[in-house]
C-alpha cells in the first residue's frame, strides 16, 4: 500500500462519516420515540414543553436541523445533551479514556491468549490432541463476548466471590486523577495500589470482550503456521537441518502474521463494538454504557455523537490495520 | 574410497493399509565421492521420492518399509535426530527445484544465507554477510551486497537459483542432492546453472545426485546415470555407454522419445508393467554391473 | 497392496454416504441440539409442567429441586413472581426459533437479491451497493439494532426487524463475492453463448452452486438472531413483559443474581447449546454440500 492509497484512504473518511451522520440522524427523527416526552415531568404545561422543543431545536424541519448540527459539528460543538443537561463533546470526551483503556487491555490479553493457544495448537499438529485445541477454539468463538460476561460475572463474581461486578473503581478508594485515563494515569505516577484496585474492576470486564477474540486471533494464526508449514521454503528448512521448533519460530511465523493480522485485525471493531454490552453488564462507566441509556432516553445529540466516534475508532483502527499489514509484508510495499 | 552414499533395497510406501502403494521398490544406488550421477525417469518414477528419503523430507504419508541409506559410513535411519539434523544442511544440501516458492518471500536474501551459515558454521553476524557475499560472487551475481539486501521477489527467477545453488555449496557438502534445478527455468538460463552446478562441484569435491527428466542435462554434467521406472532400477552405468548402447527396451524407448534436431521423436510407448516386471532379473543387473568394474 | 490401475465409478448413493460420514461429529453433534431445540420449540405447551405466565407468590425464588429449599413441583425452581422455570424456558425456546427462522430467512433473501444484482450486474450498481454495504458496516452492530428498537418500540416485530436490518450485509457479502467468481468460470461464458439470459443464468447455474453456503449462513445466522434477541431483551426493548424469553429471564435475574443465580445461568446454558449447535450444524452442512469436495 503506497502512500496514494494512503491519502485515498484518509480521503474517504469525512464522506464516510458523513453518510453515517445523515443515516442516524434520518433514523432517529423518522420513527416515533420523542426524546422530550421521555425527559419531562408530568404535569407540564404545553407551553414548557413547546418551549424545550425549541430550545433544542426540535420544531424545525428535519433538513434544517441537520444543516444547523453539521455547522455546529464542524467547529466542534455537538449540541447539548437532552437528558444529562451538559455538553455532549464534554461528556462523550469525559467517558471515552474509560473504554479505550478497556479494549487495550482486552485486545492485549486477546493477543497473548491467542498467540498461546495457537502456538500449543500448531505443535499438536497431526496428532490426536490437536481436536481438543480445535474444539475448545470453537466453543470459545461460539459464545459472544456478552454472554461470557454474564458467564464471568456468575462465576468469579457470585458464585467465587473473587471480583466486583460493577464500576471502575472502588468509591472509598481515595485519589484523585487528573486525566480521564485511570489505569494509565496510576501506572505513570507509580501508584500501583490504585492500579491494583483498577485493574480488579477491569479484569473480568475485558477477558469477557477478550476471549472471542482471542479464539479468532488463536484459529487464524494456527490455520496460517499450518499453511506457511507446508510451503515450499518451510520444507527445505528442514532438509537444511533446522529443527521444527525453530523452523516455525523464525520461518514460518512472520509469513503466518500476515493473513492473520489482515483477517483477525478487521475483527478488532467487533471488540470495540461490545463494549456497548459488556459495559452496562459490569456498571462499568464508559462510552458503551452511556450510549445505552442515551437510546433509552432518546436523546438524540448524544446518540447522533456517540454513533460518530463509534465510526471514527472503526475507521481509524482499519486504517491502522492495514497499516500494520503493509509494514508485515515487503511484497506489498514495493507495489 | 569409502561411498559417499549407499543406498540398498530401499522401498517406499505411500498411504496404509489396503489402500497403500509403493512408490520405491528396492531400489539400490552407490554414489562414490565426487562422482556425478544422473537419476532420470518420467515423472511419477519416484526420483524426487529417493532425493526426499535420504533428505528424510518424505511427505506424511509416505514412509521408508525396508532398506538402507548409508553416508559416510553413517546409518541416516538410525542415526539419532540430533545428529541427522547436523549432517544436513552441511554435509548432505538440496538444490530445490522451484526457485520461487524456495526462499522465505518476507525475509531478505543476505538474511536467510546468513542464517543458514551462522546455524552450521557458527559465525558471527559479520563474517556470516562476508560469507554471505563471498558465495554470491561465487554463482556470479554482480553487486553481491546489493542483492543481499532484497527480498526474494525483487530478484529475477534465474537469480533466485543462484542463491539457492550458493546455500546448497555454502558448508562445504560431501553429497548434493538437485532435484530438478533446472526445470522451471527458461533454457538460456538453464545452461548457466548447470555451468554453475558443475565449476563449484569440482571446486568443492562434492558428489552430486542429479535428479531430472530431461536426458539432454544427464548427457552434459553426469559421468555416470540411473533409469528409473515405477519404482525401480532399470539400468545404470557410465552416462556415454547408457546413452550410446541402451540395453533396456524402456531406456531404448526413452531415447527415441527424447526431442532431436535431425529426426522426429517417438512417442513414448508405454512399456506394459507387465512386461518390465518379468524383464528385469537380477541377471540382467548382475550382468551390466560387471561390465562396469564393479565388484 | 493396490495396483494403480483406476478404481471403479462411484455410485451415486454411496457418495452420498461418504459425504455425511465426511461431516463428521459436527454434523451429527449439530443436528442433535438443533432437533432438541425444535422438539422442545413444538412440543412445548405438552412438555412444560407449568404455564409460563402462572404466578405462585408464595413460591417465589425457589432453588432448583435437587437443592435444599427447593420443591420437586418446580423443577428448576422459581422466579421472584414465583414462576416456573423450568416452563419458561421451555416456552422460550418457542420464542427463540420462530424468531430464528423469521429473521433469518428474511436477512437471507435480502442480503441475497442485493448480493446477486450486485455480482451479475457489476459496474455502478455493484458500486453503489457496495459503498451502501460499507457504511452500514461501519455502524456498531449491537448500537444499530438497539437505536432500531428504540424507536420502532417494544415487540417482536422490532426485534425481527433488528436482525434483519443489521446482518443482511452477511449474506450479500459473500454472496456478492461468489457470483462473481461464478460468472467468471467458464460454465457461465458456455451458457451465455448458447443463449441463457441473465436471469436464466442465475436461476439455473448460479443458485444451485450458492446453495451450500447460503445454508451454512443460515445455520450461522439463525444462531445469530438468537443472541441478538438476548441483546435486545437485555437491553430492555425486546418483547412484550408478558411473552418469556431468554434474554427476558436474564435480564430479571441480572437483578437478583446474588440470590437467585439460578435464574440468570440456566438461560444463558440454554442459549450457549443453541447457538453451538447452530454454528456445528452450519460447519457440518458446509463440509457435506461442498461440491467440490464431492467429487
Amino acid at each position: 500500500m503506497r502512500w496514494g492509497e494512503v491519502v485515498r484512504r484518509l480521503l474517504l473518511i469525512p464522506p464516510t462519516l458523513f453518510g453515517v451522520a445523515v443515516i442516524v440522524f434520518v433514523l432517529l427523527r423518522v420513527v416515533p420515540g420523542d426524546p422530550i416526552a421521555m425527559m419531562i415531568p408530568p404535569g407540564a404545561s404545553p407551553e414548557d414543553i413547546l418551549r424545550l422543543r425549541v430550545f433544542y431545536g426540535l420544531d424545525q424541519p428535519m433538513l434544517q436541523q441537520f444543516v444547523t448540527w453539521l455547522g455546529q459539528a464542524l467547529t466542534g460543538d455537538f449540541g447539548r445533551s437532552i437528558s444529562v443537561h451538559r455538553s455532549v463533546f464534554a461528556l462523550v470526551l469525559a467517558r471515552l479514556p474509560a473504554t479505550l483503556e478497556l479494549a487495550l487491555l482486552a485486545t492485549l490479553i486477546a493477543i497473548v491468549l491467542g498467540l498461546i493457544i495457537a502456538m500449543i495448537g500448531i505443535h499438536l499438529r497431526g496428532r490426536r490432541a490437536e481436536w481438543v485445541v480445535d474444539g475448545g477454539v470453537g466453543v470459545l468463538l461460539a459464545i459472544p463476548d456478552f454472554l461470557w460476561a454474564l458467564i464471568l460475572l456468575l462465576l468469579f463474581g457470585v458464585l467465587i466471590p473473587l471480583l466486583p461486578i460493577s464500576g471502575r473503581i472502588d468509591p472509598q478508594l481515595d485519589v484523585t486523577f487528573r486525566s480521564n485515563f485511570y489505569l494509565l494515569e496510576s501506572l505513570l505516577t507509580g501508584r500501583f495500589d490504585v492500579a491494583n484496585a483498577l485493574l480488579h474492576h477491569m479484569i473480568l470486564p475485558s477477558l469477557a470482550l477478550a476471549l472471542p477474540f482471542a479464539a479468532l486471533v488463536a484459529r487464524i494464526l494456527k490455520t496460517s503456521l499450518a499453511e506457511a508449514e507446508d510451503q515450499d521454503y518451510a520444507q527445505i528448512a528442514r532438509a537444511r537441518g533446522f529443527s521444527r521448533p525453530k523452523i516455525l519460530l523464525s520461518e514460518v511465523f512472520p509469513n503466518a502474521l500476515i493473513p492473520t493480522v489482515a483477517l483477525g485485525g478487521v475483527q478488532v471493531t467487533l471488540l470495540l463494538g461490545g463494549t456497548v454490552l459488556v459495559e452496562r453488564i459490569f456498571s462499568y462507566e464508559g462510552i458503551g454504557n452511556m450510549a445505552i441509556d442515551a437510546v433509552i432516553n432518546r436523546d438524540f445529540p448524544l446518540i447522533q455523537g456517540l454513533v460518530l466516534t463509534f465510526a471514527v475508532l472503526f475507521i481509524a483502527l482499519n486504517l491502522v490495520v492495514d497499516l500494520v499489514v503493509t509494514l508485515l509484508d515487503p511484497r506489498l510495499r514495493h507495489g | 574410497m569409502t561411498t559417499v552414499l549407499s543406498v540398498q533395497g530401499l522401498q517406499v510406501a505411500i498411504g496404509k493399509g489396503a489402500h497403500a502403494a509403493n512408490v520405491l521398490r528396492g531400489v539400490s544406488l552407490d554414489l562414490q565421492p565426487g562422482e556425478v550421477r544422473g537419476l532420470v525417469g518420467e515423472s511419477g518414477a519416484g526420483k524426487s521420492m529417493l532425493g526426499r528419503a535420504v533428505l528424510g523430507l518424505l511427505p506424511a504419508n509416505a514412509a521408508i518399509t525396508a532398506g538402507t541409506i548409508t553416508f559416510a559410513g553413517r546409518d541416516l535411519l538410525a542415526v539419532p535426530e540430533r545428529e541427522r539434523r547436523g549432517l544436513l544442511g552441511r554435509h548432505i544440501a538440496l538444490i530445490p527445484q522451484d526457485p520461487m516458492t524456495s526462499l522465505n518471500p518476507v525475509k531478505r536474501v543476505g538474511h536467510q544465507i546468513a542464517l543458514l551459515l551462522r546455524h552450521h558454521l557458527a559465525l558471527s553476524k559479520r563474517d556470516a554477510r562476508e560469507r554471505a557475499a563471498e558465495l554470491l560472487t561465487g554463482v556470479a551475481i554482480r553487486e553481491p551486497r546489493r542483492v543481499l539486501d532484497l527480498y526474494p521477489h525483487e530478484i529475477s527467477g534465474g537469480m533466485r537459483q543462484r542463491v539457492l545453488i550458493a546455500m546448497a555449496f555454502a558448508c562445504d557438502p560431501a553429497l548434493v542432492i538437485a532435484d530438478e534445478p533446472t526445470t522451471a527455468l527458461d533454457v538460456t538460463v538453464q545452461r548457466q546453472v548447470l555451468q554453475l552446478v558443475e565449476r563449484l562441484r569440482q571446486r568443492h569435491g562434492s558428489a552430486v545426485l542429479f535428479i531430472t527428466h530431461d536426458l539432454g542435462v544427464v548427457a552434459k554434467l553426469c559421468r555416470t546415470m540411473t533409469v528409473l521406472h515405477a519404482g525401480r532400477v532399470l539400468e545404470e552405468g557410465e552416462t556415454a555407454e547408457v546413452l550410446a548402447r541402451p540395453r533396456h527396451p524402456y531406456t531404448r524407448a526413452l531415447l527415441a522419445a527424447t526431442p532431436r534436431a535431425d529426426r522426429p521423436a517417438e512417442a513414448l510407448r508405454p512399456v506394459p508393467p507387465a512386461l518390465i516386471e518379468s524383464l528385469w532379473s537380477e541377471a540382467f543387473r548382475l550382468d551390466r554391473l560387471a561390465v562396469a568394474g564393479r565388484p | 497392496m493396490v495396483d494403480l490401475a483406476l478404481a471403479a465409478p462411484v455410485a451415486p448413493q454411496a457418495r452420498w454416504i461418504a459425504a455425511l460420514k465426511r461431516g463428521g461429529a459436527r454434523l451429527w453433534l449439530g443436528a442433535a441440539l438443533v432437533g432438541v431445540l425444535a422438539l422442545v420449540a413444538l412440543l412445548a405447551p405438552l412438555i412444560a409442567p407449568h404455564h409460563p405466565l402462572e404466578q405462585d407468590l408464595m413460591s417465589a425464588q425457589l432453588p432448583p429441586a435437587w437443592v435444599t429449599g427447593g420443591e420437586a413441583a418446580y423443577w428448576l425452581g422459581t422466579d421472584s413472581l414465583g414462576r416456573c422455570v423450568l416452563s419458561r424456558l421451555i416456552y422460550s425456546a418457542r420464542t427463540a426459533v420462530a424468531v430464528a427462522l423469521i429473521a433469518a430467512s428474511l436477512a437471507a433473501a435480502i442480503g441475497i437479491a442485493l448480493g446477486l444484482i450486485a455480482g451479475s450486474f457489476g459496474g455502478w450498481v455493484d458500486q453503489a451497493i457496495s459503498r451502501l454495504i460499507d457504511v452500514w458496516m461501519a455502524f456498531p452492530p449491537v448500537l444499530l439494532s438497539i437505536v432500531l428498537a428504540a424507536v420502532i418500540g417494544a415487540g417482536l416485530t422490532s426485534v425481527i426487524a433488528a436482525i434483519v436490518v443489521v446482518d443482511w450485509t452477511r449474506f450479500a457479502r459473500v454472496v456478492r463475492a461468489e457470483t462473481m467468481v461464478q460468472l467468471k468460470r467458464d460454465y457461465a461464458a458456455a451458457a451465455r453463448v448458447i443463449g441463457l439470459s441473465r436471469g436464466g443464468l442465475l436461476r439455473l447455474e448460479i443458485l444451485p452452486n450458492l446453495v451450500p453456503l447460503v445454508v451454512t449462513l443460515l445455520s450461522v445466522e439463525m444462531g445469530i438472531a438468537i443472541l441478538v434477541e438476548v441483546i435486545l431483551s437485555f437491553v430492555g426493548i425486546s418483547v412484550a413483559g408478558d411473552v418469556p424469553t431468554w434474554g427476558g429471564m436474564i435480564a430479571e435475574g441480572r437483578q437478583i443474581v446474588y440470590q437467585a443465580p439460578w435464574i440468570m445461568a440456566l438461560p444463558i446454558g440454554c442459549i450457549i447449546a443453541s447457538v453451538i449447535g447452530f454454528n456445528l450444524l452450519g460447519d457440518g452442512l458446509r463440509i457435506v454440500l461442498d461440491p467440490v469436495q464431492r467429487q
